[in-house]
């Protein structure tokens, strides 16, 4: 700072000029607009060509691997990667994959939602600071620990809830009793949901504090209850903000790794197809990593990460429609 | 305000501290310290292992690790100039990292392969990278043992037969007629067997799965892979079957013998038709004695004989090797890895496995593995 004074000063003594006109902003000549103007478009090229240059590895490495591939690659259960006729695909693991995803989402926006509200509209100040510091928390924690407490201590209180649903309602296909003990896709969900919560809560949170106070007490000075108020001003003004932190959530859950791969229970080659969520299954990314020791092939690895393109894709096209959904939701809310 | 806001923070981190701290603390490395101080006081006369300075890096096997951590901090105790790091992701990628030259000596759940997969003959890959033979050598003896949880069960006895079909499907109860057929006298409950198996690609799986194509090919008849062929749930990494099944009444799964007696699970006895055999380090080394060389001179590749009759002898073993260059470019690395595998294949480190889990090689072996590894140069 000391060091910039003398010369800027200089500079502009020299300078017939001194003032630059404030309409024309876009560069001055002097060295510290030169390189921040340089720092800021060089990483945003960078971060598109690093972007670009990751979907284009992945496309050519998978592609060798893919034009092996025996069976269909989108539509079979199969995964044998080696040998001369590797026959493989993804169908499993987008199932699992999706619906574990879909499950935590059906869990974490609800209560994430709630979460903001409470923190936002209903709980006294004093308490608005630590809840927020402490579902934030959440956040904090290693995807790791998540894992082994799910394993070694939530497994237990889960299970119960899982059997009762399978009593209950075991004629559903969906809630069909299978002989899967540790990590069913319905267990996968309800752990990524608490892992994506501090998401959903923190971005609720943000946009719901933003609500005109003049919409709230305008809602209130018509004789609104307070959850009236927050029904017709607090969440449409929040929604293309709750759905964004909703796809952001998403997309957490669909990638998340390590805590999944020490969870699962992966199937048996050739056990029977079960929409049941009780049953066990593999996600995209968990498979990957359970099996990155051993990539000792090209065809191999290939196999895999035309799984993990798969995913790469799934997860771009998530965020793609957050940002559709919330550049036309953006003209409700004003 | 601003107290509570840090408070609020601190409850949950401490919690989160404890509930992981106690959940690694379960880890059975105090056979290594023990084992340091022993070799240092006993190595330093006889077997004058000349300790070289430097580093030397290995990548593989996570079968071996526990042995070869047990065998670097003894090495180290010895050669305190010496430095050796061991890198456990798994057999293919040390033998990758190996021929990419990424590492001077790789651990493998089986030998390096001879005949093209996927295009690659190991062995030559290997050798071409080396410029000279690669050799491999075996070096740990690790017992897999089918570990069960079945409360109230002490001993149990399986041959190969019985366990190929409780691992493929066909025996779903543990008071099935064949299983009790082995345990006459034994109580055993009527409760539905849950099969765990790794559902990472593993020797372990490879191993298991020749054992039970091989002493009983008309129950298992699937080809031995590494991934697994048979029915059941799988779990990631031998901690994930074997906590798996120590949280399962019911539950069986093979694993390494550590994991089996860490978990606190029953390890069932094998007969091979002479009788009941007790998984201990004497009867499991009894089958490495048994193996034959399919390797070349040095190259001490072994022939496990899974379908073995014999009594006294446990069969399902696997044998991890290291593989080396037999002639380094770099003369520092090549004394490093003798110096460091000589001390490893000595008796003294040897006999301290078995509290690891492992089995001990018997002196036949030893004695080969002595004069491979005198030949590296």
């Amino acid at each position: 700072m000391t060091t910039s004074t003398p010369s800027m000063a200089a500079r502009s003594a020299a300078a017939p000029a001194p003032a630059p006109p404030r309409t024309e902003q876009r560069s001055t000549g002097r060295l510290g607009d030169l390189i921040f103007a340089g720092a800021a478009r060089g990483s945003g090229v960078l971060v598109i060509a690093l972007v670009t240059l990751i979907g284009v590895f992945l496309v050519a490495q998978a592609i060798p691997a893919l034009l092996k591939d025996q069976a269909s690659f989108l539509t079979s259960r199969e995964w044998t990667v080696a040998g001369d006729a590797p026959r493989f695909g993804i169908a499993e693991l987008a199932w699992t994959t999706v619906s574990a995803s879909i499950i935590a989402m059906a869990i974490a926006v609800p209560v994430g939602v709630a979460v903001a509200l409470f923190i936002t509209t209903y709980a006294p100040t004093w308490l608005r600071g630590p809840a927020a510091t402490m579902i934030d928390m959440l956040a904090a924690v290693p995807s790791i620990v998540y894992g082994l407490w799910a394993v070694l201590s939530f497994r237990s209180v889960v299970r119960p809830v899982e059997d009762l649903i399978q009593q209950r309602l075991g004629g559903i296909p969906l809630f069909a009793p299978t002989g899967v003990s540790g990590g069913t896709i319905f267990f996968i969900g309800v752990v990524l949901s608490i892992m994506v919560l501090p998401i959903v809560t923190a971005l609720s949170r943000e946009v719901f504090a933003q609500t005109p106070t003049s919409h709230r007490e305008a809602a209130l000075a018509l004789g609104a209850t307070t959850w009236e108020m927050v029904r017709t001003a607090v969440l449409p003004f929040g929604r293309p903000g709750v759905i964004s932190a909703a796809m952001l959530a998403l997309g957490r859950a669909l990638g998340e790794t390590i805590a999944v791969t020490f969870i699962v229970s992966s199937l048996a080659p050739g056990t029977p197809w079960s929409w049941s969520l009780f049953n066990g299954g593999e996600t995209f990314a968990s498979r990957i990593a359970n099996n990155a020791g051993e990539f000792d092939s090209a065809q191999k690895t290939g196999a895999f990460i035309a799984a993990g393109l798969v995913l790469f894709v799934l997860t771009f096209l998530v965020n793609a429609v957050a940002r559709i959904v919330i550049q036309r939701r953006a003209a409700f809310s004003e | 305000m601003k107290r509570t806001t840090v408070q609020a923070a601190l409850v949950p981190a401490c919690l989160v501290l404890a509930a992981s701290l106690t959940a690694c603390g379960s880890d059975a490395n105090s056979p290594a310290s023990s084992g340091a101080k022993a070799t240092g006081s006993t190595t330093t006369n006889g077997s004058s292992t000349d300790c070289p300075t430097g580093t030397i890096n290995g990548e593989g096997s996570s079968a071996q690790k526990n042995a070869i951590e047990l065998a670097i901090t003894a090495y180290q105790d010895t050669c305190s100039g010496a430095t050796v790091n061991y890198n456990p992701t798994g057999s293919g990628a040390g033998i990758k990292q190996f021929i990419a030259k990424q590492v001077d000596f790789a651990g493998s759940d089986s030998a390096l392969k001879t005949v093209a997969v996927d295009g690659v003959v190991e062995a030559d890959a290997a050798a071409k990278s080396c410029g000279s033979p690669a050799w491999d050598i075996p070096m740990v003896a690790g017992p897999i043992a089918i570990a069960y949880n079945l409360p109230g069960v002490t001993t149990l006895t399986l041959n190969a037969e019985v366990a190929a079909k409780i691992f493929n499907g066909t025996i779903t109860t543990w008071n099935d007629p064949a299983i009790a057929a082995l345990n006459a006298g034994a109580s055993l409950p009527a409760t539905a067997i849950k099969v765990f198996f790794r559902s990472d690609e593993s020797g372990t799986t490879e191993n298991f799965t020749k054992y039970l194509h091989a002493a009983a090919p008309a129950v298992w008849t699937a080809d031995p892979s590494k991934k697994w062929t048979g029915k059941g749930e799988g779990k990631e990494k031998s901690a994930g079957v074997a906590s798996a099944a120590a949280a399962t009444p019911g539950g069986v799964t093979y694993a390494e013998w550590s994991y089996a007696t860490q978990n606190k699970l029953g390890v069932a006895q094998i007969d091979s038709g002479a009788g009941a055999v007790a998984l201990t380090g004497e009867s499991a080394g009894k089958a490495v004695a048994a193996a034959s060389q399919k390797g070349q001179g040095n190259d001490l590749a072994l022939s496990l004989k899974y379908d073995t009759k014999e009594a006294g002898v446990y069969p399902i073993i696997l044998v991890t090797y290291e593989i080396v260059c037999s002639r380094y470019a770099d003369k520092a690395k090549a004394n490093g890895v003798k110096s460091f595998l000589k001390f490893f294949a000595s008796p003294e480190v040897q006999s301290k496995l078995e509290s690891a889990g492992y089995a001990p090689l018997p002196a036949a072996v030893q004695a080969k593995v002595a004069a491979a590894i005198a030949a590296i140069s």
